[in-house]
């Protein structure tokens, strides 16, 4: 197919995904931590009381 | 080698303004994407080419910004057992070589000076379209579009095979034949076919495509939904990255862009998730189709203002695109704090 590229290895951009992946890992697990610590204290600010969604 | 990080980084050259800007739109493509399960990221690239981004840029760090949610999303649903990861492993090679396609068109239309415009009018056309078909369904039924919230909870065996995927499944015997996840039985070439042409759409919009690729994977392939989705999301991983290095390799990925706009939707997606649970998918989704259709127009208008040189028509169609997300993103909170206190309230009245 014209024009096709097979990807060659590069540090740098691989350093630059890897990067981004990163960032996601730890997003998803601190994100994870902080709504396991403040969920509950959030959700009685935003519901008022004992709310239990989730 | 770090000092390129830095320069793909730009955020030393990205103003706080524009950080703010990045992080507060991710927060809101997240609850988006968090709710519906598709969507918001299909609305970053045109509003970074309306923000004056190179086309490569916009089309690049949309793409980077994919894979980033789709890494956070792939591991929630692989903590759920919904991801098949036969039907994924095929599904990415047709991709990879779609997307590959894509992103070469992407590069040719750029040399020729026409990339911006196309790319805009291939928007506008999608987001038209996909926006008219989630509004139709929405006005008609409680069918289509986005992920039926409740079907998760279903064993994969009790979905129903949609009558056009059986068709295929007994039409198209071709070998090899792959048995999926749910009993599914299907032919190797048609699960590519549906790979290849999503994954060109994705390299040439920069958008992960799962919102053309899923109820493909439910119509054409004929697989559960829980299994589409997460095999959807599993997917956009690895031709997410790829494309994203692909593009990375000329420049195309803006770190600046990229980390604030993640930061944000992570959050996003946790709270649009978890409104789920609480709110019907299926009263919002008349805004969703609304503000897909909006988002197509907001195209078509910044690129007249481009095409005529007016900065005001440009920042309309900025406005437009960003506000319509915004407005569909405060519905979904305001309507779960809204469902949250009545249900407390209820509650309270029926312990008194």
């Amino acid at each position: 197919m014209a024009g096709l590229e097979i990807p060659t290895w590069d540090p740098e951009t691989a350093l630059l995904i890897g990067t981004i992946l990163l960032e996601a890992i730890v997003l998803y697990v601190g994100y994870g931590g902080l709504e396991r610590l403040f969920g509950p204290y959030l959700m009685k600010l935003l519901v008022g009381g004992e709310a239990n969604a989730r | 080698m770090l000092d390129s990080l830095l320069n793909a980084l730009g955020g030393l050259g990205t103003s706080p303004e524009m950080l703010a800007l990045f992080v507060g739109f991710g927060l809101v493509v997240g609850v988006l994407f968090g709710f519906f399960g598709m969507g918001g990221s299909f609305l970053v690239t045109p509003a970074l080419l309306m923000l004056d981004y190179e086309p490569s840029v916009a089309v690049g760090s949309g793409m980077a910004f994919v894979f980033g949610t789709a890494v956070i999303a792939t591991l929630k649903h692989h903590d759920l057992g919904q991801v098949d990861y036969k039907l994924g492993a095929i599904m990415i090679t047709g991709t990879t070589i779609g997307i590959e396609a894509g992103r070469a068109s992407v590069y040719y239309l750029e040399s020729m000076g026409l990339a911006g415009g196309i790319i805009s009018i291939a928007y506008v056309v999608l987001l038209g379209g996909v926006g008219a078909m989630v509004t139709r369904d929405a006005l008609n039924s409680d069918g289509g579009g986005g992920i039926d919230h409740e079907a998760a909870d279903k064993d994969l065996d009790e979905y129903e095979i949609p009558e056009i995927a059986k068709t295929i499944q007994q039409t198209v015997r071709i070998p090899p034949m792959v048995t999926l996840r749910g009993d599914v039985r299907v032919s190797a070439w048609v699960i590519t076919a549906v790979a290849f042409a999503t994954g060109l759409l994705s390299g040439f919009l920069g958008v992960g495509g799962g919102f053309i690729r899923m109820p493909a994977m439910i119509y054409a392939i004929g697989v559960p939904v829980p299994v589409a989705v997460g095999t959807d999301l599993f997917e956009i991983v690895f031709s997410g990255g790829l494309g994203s290095y692909l593009y990375g390799q000329g420049g195309g990925v803006n770190l600046g862009i990229v980390a604030p706009l993640l930061f944000g939707s992570a959050l996003g997606a946790r709270i649009g998730s978890a409104a789920t649970a609480v709110v019907d998918a299926d009263g919002i989704k008349i805004y969703f189709g609304g503000m897909l259709l909006i988002g197509a127009i907001a195209v078509g208008i910044g690129e007249i203002g481009s095409y005529v040189g007016s900065p005001t028509l440009e920042l309309i169609g900025l406005v437009l695109v960003i506000g319509a997300a915004v407005v569909v993103a405060f519905a979904i909170l305001y309507t779960t704090i809204s469902s949250l206190r009545q249900k407390r309230h209820q509650g309270t009245t029926v312990t008194d």
